[in-house]
């Protein structure tokens, strides 16, 4: 994970320095959002879908304890090992024994926002171990040095000319191409040999079958099939929400994921891993890192529901102009603002307040998640834990205070209004927050209630 | 849903009553993240709700040829409603006049020179195959998938590392939506892999520009027996 010290107003002011690409940024993300309505307005039982899955999962939350037990029965049965990791440490760990068990030093990757999460990747370098990730999105941003900047499409706050560059130096395409059709076929040789060449391959995880033990794991590219049906190893890391309860109900979750996430009706491939091939184990990793914390949090349980689609991001009209790096966290925008403080309340207690509370992230969530609620909630939580700024309570008291005696308040009108109109400088300047990329209003003449009692 | 009860009544006993319990029965052994998870999980997660019921989730049966042609085309895909395996053979050989290295696993299609056995148990050299045909059980109007599972397609590898893809959907079924699809899975023999395929591999990650032929087959023809 990269470190970050500046906040997300801080890092959304340095994305907002290239006014033409957020307006890009911004246009794109809309446009998958639109693509999402489309395919979505074609189903008429869209909300019962909705609501069906957010049942599901909410019977998964409250009885995850079992489901989990039966989903370990039902896996070791089939022939596939299963691991406890109670958090990122640990699943490191894990992965890092089992890599070496099987003397590899070179894996695959497909996309996984837990390894993300866990700073896998980082991990295994510092212990030697090389690891290429195989989404072609998210080998850009591996070759960039940077972290994904959306869970779905980890490189769309990049320009194909910046791709085009990454390419020319490290997979020797020519200069100054910047084709997508040219660039994604030199990732797809460059890619297509790591696949040929490499013994063990992590994928992530989508659904987990508590029924059956199986898991499932959804891509465009094929890239998490290429990656594990050739290496010689299987590990999958998936966070313990994950699981459902029987097999039918991936046919709720399944209509719902790709149509919410890109507009697509299903991704290309939707793979179902129960057994191991011959000779070639399977590993999954149960990870829970915080989930069970934030299992015990009423008010905040609901985020667990998540199934990392994506679509509250593409429809946030802050996410989408203030770029997926503004939230420095594994996973951005609205749904990551609600799942990050429940980690570390200190370390994020920015994002709860990086929203205008709009609603829309709840609007599109496929499994009905309350992410503007739970915003607002977290708002109160951090207050209350006295982890906002001192500028920002000590302005709310006074607020308080002036909202609260007519007086004080007739007064701070009078003097408002004095100086937008004969000292606007005291405001118009960089001191004011609210003045940043606005103009201050017209000062009117009197108040409502001067002109009321007036005329009356 | 048993086997679940009966191992949650193993453990609760002593997840319910929280921590103590568990290091009591652990006497020489600190609890290990596995108990540890679990008795957190048991401790925090709410009050039991109710499954959704999903019977009623049902797509419309008509037209389904029609359908899922639409999709599989919007995806990428071809679509061939053929009387017999000739007619299969005889689009192969005329769509795919280049391929050299062609692996068939559908029945009675013999005409040309394909391998029907892979008898090359080293599997990374299928890198270099042209063609791939294979067979499906059905196919899914509402998404334009096919579903195969490993009992039909071995190896696992094969319709992802070859350049082209070609499935037969031997049966002509194609059902009008996913709840259709897992009610006929659930009747089907059980598989070690399976997966639904849906078009070419493709990937829209430079800018948004789909791009058909990410890491898998660069074209998906789907034959549907009629």
């Amino acid at each position: 994970m990269h470190e970050s010290t500046k906040d997300h107003a801080a890092l959304a002011a340095e994305f907002n320095k290239d006014e033409q690409r957020v307006n890009w940024h911004d246009e794109t993300l809309w446009w998958i959002r639109q693509k999402r309505d489309k395919n979505v307005h074609q189903l008429p039982e869209w909300e019962a879908l909705r609501e069906a899955a957010s049942q599901i999962k909410f019977n998964v939350l409250s009885n995850l304890h079992d489901y989990l037990l039966q989903f370990e029965k039902n896996a070791t049965a089939n022939g596939v090992h299963v691991h406890w990791a109670a958090d990122a440490k640990e699943h490191n760990e894990i992965v890092h024994r089992l890599l070496t068990e099987h003397k590899v030093d070179r894996m695959v990757k497909s996309k996984s926002m837990l390894t993300e999460e866990c700073g896998l990747n980082e991990y295994l370098a510092e212990h030697g171990i090389e690891v290429i990730d195989s989404d072609l999105g998210e080998r850009i941003v591996q070759l960039a040095k940077e972290p994904p900047s959306h869970i779905v499409l980890p490189c769309i706050h990049k320009k194909k000319e910046e791709i085009g560059d990454l390419f020319h130096k490290y997979l020797g395409t020519p200069a100054n191409v910047a084709d997508p059709q040219i660039l994604t076929e030199a990732a797809r040789q460059h890619l297509r040999d790591v696949f040929l060449t490499r013994r063990a391959a992590l994928t992530g995880v989508n659904f987990a079958v508590a029924e059956t033990g199986e898991f499932v794991v959804c891509t465009n590219e094929g890239n998490a099939d290429m990656g594990a049906h050739l290496a010689d190893v299987h590990i999958a890391s998936m966070g313990i929400e994950k699981l459902i309860p029987e097999r039918k109900h991936l046919g709720v979750f399944l209509r719902l994921l790709t149509r919410s996430a890109t507009g697509q009706p299903i991704t290309t491939y939707s793979s179902h891993f129960k057994k191991p091939r011959k000779e070639t184990p399977i590993h999954i990793i149960l990870v829970d890192n915080g989930r069970s914390v934030q299992l015990g949090r009423k008010e905040f349980r609901n985020s667990l529901k998540c199934i990392r689609c994506g679509a509250c991001m593409n429809t946030c009209p802050v996410y989408r102009r203030s770029g997926g790096h503004s939230y420095h966290t594994a996973v951005a925008g609205p749904i990551g603002s609600i799942l990050a403080p429940n980690l570390d309340m200190k370390k994020y207690k920015d994002l709860p307040f990086a929203s205008t509370l709009c609603g829309s992230c709840s609007n599109v969530c496929p499994v009905k998640i309350d992410i503007h609620d739970q915003l607002y909630k977290w708002r109160q939580e951090l207050v209350k834990e006295g982890y906002t700024p001192a500028a920002k309570t000590i302005s709310m008291k006074l607020m308080a205070q002036t909202l609260s005696s007519p007086t004080l308040y007739n007064a701070a009108g009078k003097s408002g209004r004095f100086v937008l109109k004969h000292m606007p400088f005291l405001v118009s300047n960089k001191l004011n927050p609210w003045y940043k990329e606005r103009e201050m209003p017209e000062a009117p003449k009197e108040s409502f209630r001067e002109w009321y009692k007036k005329n009356n | 849903m048993n086997v679940a009860r009966v191992g949650a009544n193993r453990i609760r006993p002593y997840a319910a009553n929280g921590i103590q319990e568990c290091t009591k029965r652990r006497t020489f052994k600190k609890m290990n993240s596995r108990d540890k998870i679990l008795s957190a999980i048991a401790a925090n997660q709410p009050e039991r709700t109710a499954l959704a019921d999903i019977s009623g989730f049902k797509g419309a049966e008509e037209n389904l040829q029609n359908k899922y042609a639409a999709v599989l085309t919007a995806i990428g895909g071809r679509i061939y409603f053929v009387k017999d395996e000739n007619e299969i053979a005889a689009t192969i050989a005329a769509q795919f006049p280049e391929a050299k290295r062609i692996i068939n696993l559908v029945d009675n299609l013999s005409i040309g020179n394909f391998e029907t056995v892979i008898s090359d148990p080293e599997i990374h050299n299928l890198k270099n195959v042209d063609l791939a045909i294979i067979k499906a059980k059905f196919a899914v109007a509402e998404n334009g998938a096919v579903w195969i599972t490993e009992k039909e397609v071995q190896p696992r590898v094969l319709p992802f590392i070859c350049e082209h893809l070609a499935v037969v959907i031997t049966d002509g079924i194609i059902f009008p939506t996913m709840h259709e699809a897992y009610q006929k899975i659930a009747t089907l023999e059980e598989y070690g892999y399976g997966s639904f395929i849906a078009g070419p591999s493709k990937t829209a990650d430079i800018e948004q520009s789909l791009v058909i032929g990410a890491h898998g087959p660069r074209s998906m023809s789907v034959f549907v027996k009629v």
